[in-house]
């Protein structure tokens, strides 16, 4: 606006009004967009309003309930402690230490990310149950009958919080590392001065500062946990997540599976409640303009070898042991198992995750930056109830997102049929529309949260100093903030694809006519007790996800401001 | 603008009805389906399209999409999903005179709305080195003292559980059944995990010494490329129950043409090829279950089973006490 315009009173007052007409805007988008989203959400949330009649709920309550609940929340609290403990203190030793094999590590520890939690639970009862080979060999080898001795039981809640955890630990390490990377180092610097040693300017000063990116991290490993149905499925463990299905299926209503799939989300909610209060006005961000390289402690001799030992216990059981485990079955198998049909599959699996990814990311830009932009309360509250879906079986959201497509497409149809004498059918709802659309509610919280964090560690000086340079929203956006939390764009963008590339559930009931992925085959084989012919497509699944996963690490060495070859 | 968006809708209306196909609903998974399929298009021509699922899934989505829904078959692999789909309007009643000689009237719809397509029994098996078979007589008797600790038997989710119970509620009420399922988890040797096979494997290790399975799951060990699932289960044998009394639990596979249907009459073609004789013998060589029809032999192996008599209750019962034997079950602590 030329300045000379700016004295004459009528024309900053259609300017005020322009920029309140734009807020309006944007603000009415805001919530369509949000609205759309979680359409599945406030679907399966209706269905609170009608009846289940037959007692269902009295029975429920008399019966199992309890016991649903009792052991969903132990699940939560061991899988997140295990995970915690696993993810904080891998991510800080191998950014902030040197000892053997941490180049290793660093992209190492992401791996166990590729494995999906229901082949994890394959591999691992196979190996342990009772009738594995482990046992069988200790009684062949020692003389012992079964009851002679004693021995860890895998299928108990015991052994899902183990499983979970192996798998779901790296999406802690991986933000945490991305904001160890990302701190300042002379914030750790000045703790160092002022007279903290090291375990203490990390329990003080990086642990509080990186706590945004740990409890985004926390948060999807706690809603994944909740969401599991594979594993505590095949463990024989009663969740909520298998009660729902139980109720669906055994009990035949769907009205009652769904109003536990609301309890479910109310959970979250919960959760998600508490995690807002508990970080009240605290601010992330950092304010030093000086990077400077991590310098790395050394850590030389037999406590480094410790230490890498320490770090790669994660890498051996969640990745290591389990790959070994399906290649064994695969050798026996794969001839059987290996035709054109399975790359078919993989282009399948791939077309999906990128696509998804990619929208993903874009959806979680809009709405982080939008509520960076307008911090009120209905901004904050999108991105809160966007992240939900995440935490919801994905056949549960499945239905969700049934009703409102079928809806539109028998809309059109009528509408279509009344006009042009002839019916659009199916036409949403019949093609992989609907399962990207599927992914989006599932998996936004991964990126929103990774995308969140990203944004939370970026000054508000520097959106004024793009603004006093007269950028507009937009610019300050693509000039300053993105290239800013490229490191936590791809991890969003990445964590995302290897989540569509295990995705099961959702994908089973959504997808078009002979349309396969290479979970599905797996699943399909498991779920016939054929676990050895699973192994071929689980594989797949695996080095599939592993590359994203290495390529991840890399660009995360390279994200860090100020970054040289060096680090 | 609008002319065109007209256009395109209808161009896309034009494109959803091609020639010859049919679309089928499955909850058989694909690599237990594709082979037969892939037979029926090679020999009628119709191409045949799939999407596979969990069967409630499956229906759930054939009643959202109502009339509109492209899906012309749905195949199950329990009566109980059969009896569900029907019962919610989900499936039109047929007149076919092939399926209707060919497949016996206990293994059928009395009002054609769903058909067999093969059969499996939920057995009991018993270790070969700890167990004397003249123990084992019935279901019911699996409730006895002797059995303390010594039973193995998979969740009370699974659907095959939940059918042998609907069938003993169909005969004798759920007071009675009640009674039977709490006495039935006081002999279980663990709490209910794993599949089917983990059973059979659970046998082996001494863990427990009789388990309720179907019986292709012991077929498919012993005819397993594993040598631990081979070695598993030839360490057990089958026992028929009730053989002097209502004879052994039998399930089906099967399907029905959904009220839907675009192509009923190449679903009928579809249903029809899947009980004739080369697709029996398939289902029985291939998948180890027992052909509906009677004048198919099954497999060498399962007929070194032994002749059994079959239950011939009213599948649709099955269906009918299904929602009853899950909550005996929830109250009998049945995980």
């Amino acid at each position: 606006m030329p300045p000379f315009l700016a004295g004459i009173p009528g024309f900053a007052f259609s300017r005020a009004l322009l920029s309140c007409s734009t807020r309006v805007a944007w603000n009415v988008g805001l919530v369509l967009l949000c609205l759309v989203l979680l359409l599945p959400v406030l679907v399966i949330y209706g269905s609170v309003l009608v009846p289940t009649g037959d007692g269902i709920w009295a029975h429920l309550l008399d019966t199992v309930l309890y016991s649903y609940v009792g052991n969903s929340l132990l699940l939560v609290t061991g899988v997140g402690i295990l995970s915690l403990i696993i993810g904080v203190s891998t991510a800080w030793l191998v950014t902030m230490t040197r000892f053997p094999g941490v180049w290793f590590l660093q992209w190492a520890l992401l791996l166990p990310l590729a494995i999906p939690g229901y082949i994890i639970a394959y591999t691992y009862a196979g190996m342990l149950d009772v009738s594995g080979p482990l046992q069988a060999g200790l009684r062949a080898i020692m003389g012992w009958q079964y009851g002679d001795y004693w021995f860890p039981q895998i299928r108990s809640p015991g052994g899902a919080i183990v499983m979970l955890s192996l798998v779901l630990y790296p999406y802690i390490y991986l933000l945490a590392r991305a904001a160890f990377i990302e701190q300042s180092v002379c914030v750790l610097e000045v703790a160092r001065t002022l007279g903290c040693n090291a375990y203490q300017a990390f329990y003080r000063v990086a642990l509080p500062l990186a706590r945004p990116a740990i409890i985004a991290g926390l948060s999807l490993v706690l809603m994944e946990t909740l969401a599991d149905y594979g594993t505590v499925q095949y463990f024989g463990v009663s969740t909520l997540t298998t009660g729902i299905f139980r109720t669906w299926f055994g009990l035949n209503s769907s009205i009652a599976a769904a109003q536990l799939s609301a309890v479910l989300m109310t959970f979250v909610l919960f959760l998600l409640v508490i995690e807002t209060w508990s970080r009240r006005r605290a601010r992330y961000f950092h304010t030093s303009n000086r990077y400077s390289r991590i310098r790395r402690v050394d850590i030389p001799g037999w406590k480094g070898i410790l230490v890498l030992l320490f770090c790669f216990t994660p890498v051996m059981f969640g990745f290591v042991v389990p790959v070994l485990q399906l290649l064994l079955w695969a050798r026996q198998t794969w001839a059987d198992n290996i035709g054109e049909e399975f790359f078919l599959y993989a282009g399948n699996s791939l077309q999906l995750a990128v696509i998804s990814a990619l929208l993903a990311i874009c959806l979680a830009v809009i709405v982080s930056y939008s509520k960076r932009l307008r911090p009120n309360r209905l901004a904050r509250m999108a991105v809160r109830l966007l992240g939900i879906g995440y935490a919801i079986p994905g056949t549960v959201i499945a239905i969700g997102v049934l009703v409102p497509f079928i809806w539109v497409d028998n809309t059109l149809d009528a509408w279509t049929r009344q006009y042009l004498d002839n019916g659009t059918g199916l036409m949403l709802s019949g093609s992989i529309v609907i399962l990207i659309f599927a992914y989006l509610v599932r998996f936004l919280a991964v990126s929103l949260n990774s995308v969140e964090a990203g944004l939370a560690k970026i000054r508000p000086s520097m959106d004024e100093a793009g603004r006093s340079m007269r950028l507009g929203p937009a610019r300050i956006l693509r000039r300053v903030h993105l290239p800013m939390m490229k490191g936590s764009l791809l991890t969003a963008v990445l964590l995302v694809f290897v989540d569509v590339l295990k995705e099961l559930p959702a994908t089973l009931i959504l997808r078009p006519f002979n349309f396969n992925t290479l979970a599905i085959r797996t699943y399909e084989l498991a779920n016939e007790e054929r676990l050895a012919d699973a192994a071929c497509p689980a594989l797949v699944i695996v080095l599939a996800g592993v590359l994203p996963v290495v390529y991840l690490s890399n660009s995360l060495s390279r994200s860090r401001t100020g970054h040289d070859q060096r680090t | 603008m609008y002319r065109s968006a007209c256009l395109l809708l209808a161009l896309l209306c034009s494109q959803a009805t091609p020639a010859q196909e049919v679309n089928l609903y499955s909850a058989r998974n694909e690599a237990l389906i594709k082979p037969l399929l892939e037979r029926f298009t090679e020999t009628t021509g119709i191409k045949v399209n799939l999407v596979t699922g969990n069967a409630d899934a499956l229906i759930k989505r054939l009643q959202l999409e109502g009339r509109n829904s492209p899906a012309d078959l749905l195949l199950t692999v329990d009566v109980a999903r059969l009896h569900r789909a029907k019962a919610a309007g989900l499936l039109r009643p047929i007149e076919s005179s092939v399926l209707e000689s060919l497949i016996p009237e206990a293994y059928r719809d009395p009002e054609g709305h769903w058909f067999g397509i093969s059969l499996r029994s939920r057995v009991i098996v018993y270790s070969l080195e700890r167990v004397n078979p003249e123990q084992l007589s019935t279901y019911a008797a699996l409730t006895e003292a002797q059995w303390k600790g010594r039973l193995c038997v998979r969740s009370s989710s699974n659907v095959y559980n939940q059918s042998l119970v609907a069938s003993m509620v169909a005969r004798q009420g759920v007071a009675e059944t009640q009674k039977w399922a709490s006495g039935l988890v006081s002999n279980f040797g663990r709490s209910p995990n794993g599949g089917d096979r983990d059973q059979i494997k659970a046998i082996t290790a001494g863990q427990c010494d009789i388990a309720l399975v179907n019986t292709y799951y012991l077929a498919g060990m012993l005819e397993s490329e594993l040598p631990e699932e081979r070695g598993a289960a030839r360490q057990v044998a089958v026992f028929w129950p009730d053989q002097q009394g209502h004879g052994a639990h039998i399930n089906i596979s099967g399907a029905g043409i959904s009220r839907a249907a675009k192509n009923p009459d190449e679903a009928r073609a579809l249903l029809e090829f899947m009980v004739n004789r080369e697709s029996q013998y398939w289902y029985a060589e291939t998948n180890y279950e027992f052909p509906v029809r009677t004048d198919v032999e099954p497999s060498d192996l399962l007929k070194s089973w032994g002749e059994f008599k079959a239950d011939d209750i009213g599948l649709e019962k099955l269906g009918i006490h299904n929602a009853e034997a899950v909550m005996l079950m929830d109250r009998a602590g049945w995980r």
